[in-house]
């Protein structure tokens, strides 16, 4: 009887211990964020500055450098001479860079690529339906993409020149 | 479970204060004189009766009312701080709440950013405070609701003398016919709708049991309620997103996979007509026109599947709706809400070209704001080219003219502008209410002609899968209350010992309302009225002031 | 409409002046009738009865000319609000009454009702116009529970206040006496910011400012009451009207903050009088008009009073009030100051309950309980309306 009532108070009190573990884990610790490091990556297709179609599914075998930004976000516009000096340098060894931006006009998009002398794919999100399937918060955010389709890193904040080679690194295939 | 048997033969368990069955008090409470304290029909609360384990200990803390009388006090102190000041939720969302607390409220309100109230409602220990109050509410109900459900199904007719003599409510009196008392006390008793229980010759009158669940089941509806609360924070339950869209726009319904979006045909805002006749003298009090009513024409497209998102994928009109304040737009298990507008943002400026010199002007540009062109070819020559463009223009901590943002609030262009006259073209620097000529004087200017504006809505995009909990707690939670506040359990014990008519009422509120019963009841039986103890004590205070 | 709906309530607030009357005849007038020995010690008591339910018929009357007139129903300001406040607590008394009978509890309860509606006439009467969050027949739903709940909730009140005057020692100065002194303060300073704003409107004073507010930018200010604080960095418009003592800093409202003062002193002032002429505290001069009255009766009411109006507070202010806000907000709840309130007065209540079935705080703590809820009811309403602005401010 006595052994009985222990068990039943036990058990109740671990349910809601465990209950409201959960409910406190969930809401102050666990990542909420949509695009998760090891989920698989959403398929997209977007069109470049050149007209060129671009899906994600097609690069399939290489690494997948996404890096979202703005003209209007300093950080974006610092890393993109880097992400330009290491992508020719990476492009050979099966790492490809598809920087979107967010939602901004062409001619803005552009004149910046020009001036900056890009020649990385890049892509205008129009309507933020990639943004919107990543859940991308704060600009700029990287997304780095092994060969298999698998997301190995969500970042965001600017990078430096160190971090890019690193994050190339971590994408090129065969490693 | 060790039990001790009472003279009437009924096991009880160890710690009851009042046999479950005869009422007789237990020794030690036996020979006091007070009235017996019937709350919980005197049963043995098994959580204070073993507390030798740790589990039993955590058990009885939160089985105790006074504790959970200390959480609600605390809750509530700590809800009470958190309106001192307004929470980060309300303050300005541009402004930096680090400063804002400080500027706003001096070192009263640096303290209270500096202890967190700003987000007192999310904090951990808030939300610890409301867990503990839901296990004090779980605990408490589960440790009394069993012995009291056994107590007053085991309740026998005939009561202990000592138990009658102590309840508030009692009485003896010599009558010439008991039986003859007995059954017009009955029948009268049965009148007012009392189940009447006999055995031996003695009566037990019972009415309003059921109240006695009342607390019970609202405490059952809090707690599916609380349930409810914490099962937002698991994931996929909720959904909490902000759209704003522009007229003639259509956007992806955020949250929704890329599977929805929506468009905004038109935005409308009435106003109240200043000249109203019912409510002129308030809107002049008021000082300025007041919003009657806001609407976005919704158009609510499905995109088709093609396995991608982006710019591939045919939109589907599902629906389309007026949405409005109090009148959301539903769909699969979603609600767009509207919440906020703005009026009248940029969408297109025009401009001409126009000889400085003669104020001859040479064609017209109308340029889009979300998708202005690089070239625009005026003919016979003239040619205007937009070299750069800042949506939101703001010269940046090096001096570089640079964008805010995306959206067109202050847009400033970069022209060159093209003529027969100047080959090599001339720069210029227009905004609003600015034009400047950087490298040089021009001998050509772009001169603003007309501006086209439209409205932007502000959507709220809400998915809820709480709300079947919430609304079955809350509905459960206020038929219990109802329950157990506008019903009374009743019961009269009418019980012949040695010759006399003893009669005693206990009832767990509105004694009045049961001495009315019982005079009721025994009107014409000869029997006389039994006293209430309470107010008969009062009355000899009183006399003795 | 509008003339005929004000005119309503003026006769429904001099039934309740009747109603005050009768039930202080019915309850003082007691030994002049034994000495003619005819006249029935209930029949004033009746009248009184009477009185207020012909007071409540009439304030529907006003409440329903006014809703056909203005084509909302009208609990959407502070006057609207506050005069149906009055008129439930006067439907609160009817039930109550018709339950116990109790002629003290009319002669608490009628002047409390008076009061509420008198306080409800200071505010801007005019028919507003409701923004689009406020259409909505929730808005009805919602609110009339919640006054029907509170009005229930404060006849606990005026039975808890009757248990304290009826039961404290008034010969002695301790912390009861003096909290209770306090309450009866309180009430006179509501008193006083009636007499003296109705004084000050009917000579058309005004007093106008030049400031500096909070956002460093020059605005007006115009002020009902001459001026003992000044506005931040004031420059008085006004000519032949006394000048402030001092300015207040730019942060609080100073016309509010002046009336709040003037409210004060003349309810310091009453209280003083009150003192002088009585000759003992407020409380020991009305205990031996209450001499008849059961303690324990009294007390029963009062927690019957608010086991009644518990449950519809619950349901209008939480439940409804949900409803509404997933509805007009996107959100059931948002712990804007109103809602929090509502849940402290929620929370208050149940701990009420809790003490009183659990831990048997009755009697004189449960009484001391009800008056305090009552200040929280108000509290929430004029405090938090006025000062703590929130969703729920209304425009003024």
């Amino acid at each position: 009887m006595k052994q009985k009532r222990l068990i039943v108070r036990s058990s109740i009190l671990v349910v809601i211990g465990i209950a409201l573990a959960y409910t406190f884990y969930a809401n102050f610790i666990a990542d909420h964020s949509v695009a998760q490091a090891g989920d698989y990556s959403i398929n997209f297709v977007l069109n470049d500055l050149e007209g060129e179609r671009i899906e994600l599914e097609g690069m399939k075998g290489k690494g997948v450098f996404l890096n979202f930004w703005g003209t209007y976000c300093p950080p974006c516009v610092k890393e993109m001479p880097i992400m330009e000096e290491l992508y020719t340098e990476y492009k050979d060894q099966g790492v490809e860079i598809v920087a979107i931006n967010a939602n901004e006009t062409e001619l803005q998009v552009e004149n910046f690529a020009n001036r900056l002398g890009l020649t990385f794919p890049i892509a205008i999100d129009k309507g933020r339906n990639v943004i919107d399937a990543y859940g991308i918060k704060p600009l700029p955010t990287t997304i780095l993409i092994d060969e298999h389709g698998v997301i190995v890193r969500v970042f965001s904040g600017g990078m430096t020149e160190q971090m890019v080679r690193d994050f190339m690194e971590e994408i090129k295939p065969g490693t | 479970m060790s039990k001790f048997t009472c003279e009437c033969g009924h096991k009880n368990p160890r710690g009851t204060f009042v046999c479950e069955s005869c009422g007789k008090p237990v020794e030690g409470n036996e020979q006091k004189e007070q009235l017996l304290d019937m709350k919980y029909e005197g049963v043995a609360r098994r959580s204070q009766t073993y507390t030798t384990t740790f589990i039993d200990k955590i058990w009885m803390f939160f089985s105790s009312v006074k504790v959970g009388i200390w959480i609600i006090v605390v809750t509530l102190v700590a809800s009470a701080i958190g309106t001192i000041y307004p929470q980060e939720m309300y303050i300005p969302p541009t402004v930096n709440p680090a400063n804002h607390y400080a500027d706003e409220y001096g070192l009263m309100g640096q303290l209270y950013y500096q202890l967190g109230f700003h987000n007192l409602y999310s904090s951990w220990w808030y939300m610890l405070l409301i867990a503990a109050l839901g296990v004090s509410i779980f605990i408490a109900s589960v440790d009394r609701f069993f012995p009291l459900y056994r107590a007053l199904k085991t309740q026998r007719v005939t009561r202990h003398e000592n138990f009658l003599k102590r309840q508030r409510v009692y009485g003896t009196s010599a009558v010439d016919d008991i039986d003859r008392s007995f059954d017009l006390a009955k029948e009268k008793l049965k009148e007012k709708k009392y189940n009447i229980s006999e055995e031996n010759g003695n009566i037990v009158a019972e009415k309003g049991r059921f109240a006695r669940w009342g607390p019970y089941i609202n405490h059952i509806g809090l707690i599916i309620f609380l349930i409810g609360c914490m099962l937002r924070y698991f994931p996929g339950m909720y959904v909490d997103e902000h759209m704003w869209i522009r007229e003639g726009e259509t956007t992806v319904v955020p949250s929704t996979g890329g599977k929805y979006h929506v468009g905004n045909e038109e935005f409308l805002i009435e106003l109240y007509d200043e000249d109203d006749e019912v409510f002129k003298e308030a809107m002049q009090r008021a000082g300025g026109p007041v919003v009657k009513t806001y609407q976005t024409d919704a158009v609510l497209y499905e995109r088709e599947d093609t396995g991608a998102v982006g710019s591939e994928g045919e939109l589907i009109e599902v629906d389309r709706k007026k949405i409005r304040v109090n009148d959301p737009m539903k769909f699969d298990s979603f609600a767009l809400y509207q919440v906020d507008y703005k009026l009248h943002e940029l969408n297109t400026m025009s401009f001409t070209l126009e000889n400085k010199e003669t104020s001859e002007t040479f064609g017209r540009v109308d340029i889009d704001l979300f998708n202005p062109r690089s070239v625009y070819d005026l003919g016979n020559g003239y040619r205007i080219e937009i070299r750069e463009y800042f949506p939101d223009y703001f010269m940046n901590s090096s001096n570089i003219p640079t964008t805010r943002s995306q959206i067109p609030d202050n847009p400033v262009f970069i022209f060159e502008m093209y003529t027969p006259e100047t080959p090599e073209g001339e720069v210029s620097f227009v905004g609003i209410r600015t034009n400047l000529e950087p490298v040089g004087e021009n001998n050509y200017k772009m001169t603003f002609v007309d501006v086209e504006t439209k409205h932007v809505t502000a959507l709220i995009v809400r998915k809820d899968h709480t709300l079947p909990f919430l609304i079955i707690g809350g509905i459960i939670f206020m038929i219990g209350l109802v329950q157990g506040s506008y019903w009374a359990h009743r019961r009269i014990w009418l019980q012949r010992i040695d010759g006399k008519v003893w009669v005693a009422g206990h009832t767990n509120k509105n004694y009045l309302a049961l001495r009315k019963d019982i005079e009721f009841a025994i009107a014409d039986t000869g029997i006389s009225t039994p006293i209430d103890q309470v107010e008969e004590e009062e009355i000899t205070k009183d006399k003795n002031n | 409409m509008a003339t005929i709906s004000g005119n309503l309530l003026y006769i429904a607030f001099f039934l309740y002046l009747g109603a005050t009357i009768a039930f202080t005849v019915s309850i003082t007038g007691k030994k002049w009738r034994n000495k003619q020995g005819e006249v029935s010690g209930n029949r004033w008591g009746t009248f009184g009865f009477l009185f207020s339910i012909l007071g409540s018929l009439f304030s529907i009357g006003y409440f329903v000319t006014r809703w056909m007139h203005s084509g909302h129903a009208p609990v959407s300001n502070m006057f609207e609000y506050m005069t149906f406040l009055g008129i439930a607590i006067g439907f609160a008394f009817v039930i109550i009454y018709a339950i116990y009978r109790l002629d003290y509890l009319g002669l608490f309860t009628m002047p409390i009702v008076m009061l509420v509606i008198a306080y409800a006439s200071m505010f801007p009467g005019e028919v507003a116009p409701l923004i689009p969050a406020l259409q909505s027949h929730w808005l009805t739903i919602h609110v009339i529970t919640v006054a029907l709940g509170q009005g229930i909730l404060s006849i606990g009140m005026a039975a808890g206040l009757i248990y304290l005057i009826r039961t404290l020692d008034f010969t002695k100065a301790n912390k009861q006496t003096r909290a209770l002194e306090f309450v009866m303060y309180c009430l006179l300073s509501l008193v006083g910011f009636i007499v003296i704003g109705s004084a000050f409107d009917a000579m058309d004073y005004e007093a106008k400012f030049t400031f500096i507010n909070e956002n460093g930018l020059e605005a007006e200010m115009n002020y009902t009451l001459p001026p003992l604080v000044g506005p931040n960095e004031g420059q008085l418009l006004t000519e032949g009207v006394i000048a402030p003592f001092f300015n207040a800093p730019a942060l609080i409202v100073a016309n509010d903050l002046n009336t709040v003062i003037w409210s004060m002193l003349t309810g310091l002032a009453l209280y003083w009088v009150l003192r002088l002429v009585l000759r003992k505290r407020i409380g020991g001069a009305i205990q031996p008009i209450l001499k008849g009255v059961s303690p324990q009766a009294v007390d029963e009411v009062s927690y019957r009073a608010i086991a009644i109006g518990f449950p519809v507070f619950a349901l209008g202010g939480l439940v409804f009030a949900m409803i509404w806000a997933q509805i007009a907000w996107t959100r059931f709840w948002g712990w804007d100051p109103k809602e929090v309130w509502a849940l402290i007065t929620f929370l208050f209540y149940a701990a009420y309950l809790h003490l009183r079935l659990s831990k048997g705080w009755q009697g004189e703590k449960s009484a001391w309980l009800c008056v305090i809820g009552f200040g929280i009811i108000i509290f929430n309403l004029v405090f938090v309306n006025l000062v703590i602005a929130g969703l729920h401010s209304y425009a003024l």
